[in-house]
């Protein structure tokens, strides 16, 4: 089980390698669309580098859900085996 | 006992010919597209990858546009009219349910009384028919098949909508396949997911295409390696043989997450003719085909793969020998 820093930075890892995020601003609060640019094929490949990474299943319509970090890593938090 | 009857000694193998392409007339920039819905240029060649696509003017019909490519694919291959048997035209645009545009199209080629189908898969409708072409002439029912791919996919597609109007475009493209003792389209790997029969849909006559586009690309980009794969080992090729790749152009995104996911060499010629011509469905992998093979990029006796892929939601992928 991953602990919610170590998701946190496993995170921000994918999140600059998919869209180019820089870590420091991959911050809880931070919206994906709107403050990070990130669109929403690009939410799916990071939610496929999430599922690979973190051993989770993100449904479709889970991510349609995961508007902020903040949510993707409680999402991951509730959900890792 | 139960009876038995007599089949067909068909030819050990079928091979591509030729193929032939027709892109519409006009051109429709991202530019001007911007000039009626909110978005602009630099977003959709980044999101999409599309610069530009054609549209279908008023003599450019599904069938027009079909009639033409064929004719190109035919004088390319150096085969008569006379001497085609088969004509499936795939597409998922006609204008009228009623009748199938086979006929018409082999009548205007000048193909006398062809067996004449239309064949909807969506964006995989080319592979559908190579393979069932391919299989017919093997089974003994075909000697010589066209195969074309036509679409006018702005008939079904909101202007107004910027989430598709960006992506979908029209044109045609044709191949000849004829039996050979030298098998050059290698068995297909189909399949389809009807569970997702709405990711891509038109709900009814008088509605225009809804995308689910995420769901899509997700499905594109993890669940169709696998097949791609299985195509090879069919055919008796490893990836490491593909010349050249040519997946359905629905995205420049997919298509890149896919060289990546089969871990093709730089040396692979692959198709990005969705830059010029957005996704045209059923078209679009002879269309991508016919313009590589034009500009030198895929020589006679390259090995490519397709892999077509899109509404159903349908798939099919083989391997095959260039003309």
């Amino acid at each position: 089980m991953a602990t919610t820093e170590e998701i946190q930075s496993g995170l921000a890892e994918i999140l600059e390698e998919v869209a180019g995020v820089l870590p420091a601003d991959a911050t809880p609060e931070k919206s994906f669309t709107e403050d990070l640019d990130v669109d929403s094929l690009s939410m799916v490949e990071i939610a496929t580098a999430v599922e690979d990474k973190f051993g989770v299943a993100i449904p479709d319509d889970e991510l349609a859900n995961i508007r902020t970090v903040g949510d993707a890593i409680s999402f991951i938090e509730k959900n890792q085996s | 006992m139960s009876r038995s009857l007599t089949l067909l000694k068909g030819a050990p193998g079928a091979r591509i010919l030729g193929f032939g392409d027709y892109r519409p007339r006009r051109i429709v920039t991202n530019d001007e597209i911007s000039q009626r819905v909110d978005t602009t240029d630099e977003w959709i060649r980044t999101r999409v990858g599309i610069a530009e696509r054609r549209f279908a003017g008023e003599d450019e019909s599904v069938v027009d546009m079909s009639v033409a490519a064929a004719g190109k694919a035919l004088a390319t291959s150096g085969v008569l009219a006379s001497d085609i048997d088969t004509v499936i035209v795939a597409t998922c645009t006609p204008p009228a349910p009623i009748p199938g545009l086979a006929p018409e199209v082999a009548h205007r080629l000048g193909i006398n009384a062809a067996g004449a189908f239309d064949l909807n898969a969506a964006c995989a409708g080319f592979c559908y028919g190579l393979a069932s072409a391919a299989d017919a002439i093997r089974g003994g029912s075909s000697q010589y098949a066209l195969v074309i791919g036509a679409e006018r996919l702005t008939d079904w597609t909101d202007q107004d909508d910027r989430g598709t109007c960006i992506i979908f475009g029209d044109g045609a493209g044709a191949a000849v396949v004829a039996a050979s003792v030298d098998p050059g389209i290698g068995p297909v790997v189909w399949g389809s997911d009807g569970e997702k029969s709405r990711a891509i849909s038109v709900a009814d006559r008088a509605s225009f295409m809804e995308m689910d586009g995420r769901a899509v690309y997700r499905w594109a980009t993890t669940r169709l390696a696998e097949s791609a794969h299985r195509a090879c080992e069919l055919a008796g090729v490893s990836m490491s043989d593909i010349d050249v790749f040519v997946p359905h152009q629905a995205n420049l995104r997919i298509v890149e997450s896919m060289v990546r996911t089969l871990k093709l060499g730089h040396n692979v010629a692959v198709a990005r003719d969705i830059v010029v011509s957005g996704n045209t469905s059923s078209a679009s992998i002879p269309l991508a085909l016919t313009a590589m093979i034009e500009r030198g990029e895929v020589k006679t006796g390259d090995v490519a793969l397709l892999l077509g892929f899109g509404a159903g939601l349908t798939y099919a992928g083989q391997v095959i020998i260039c003309p």
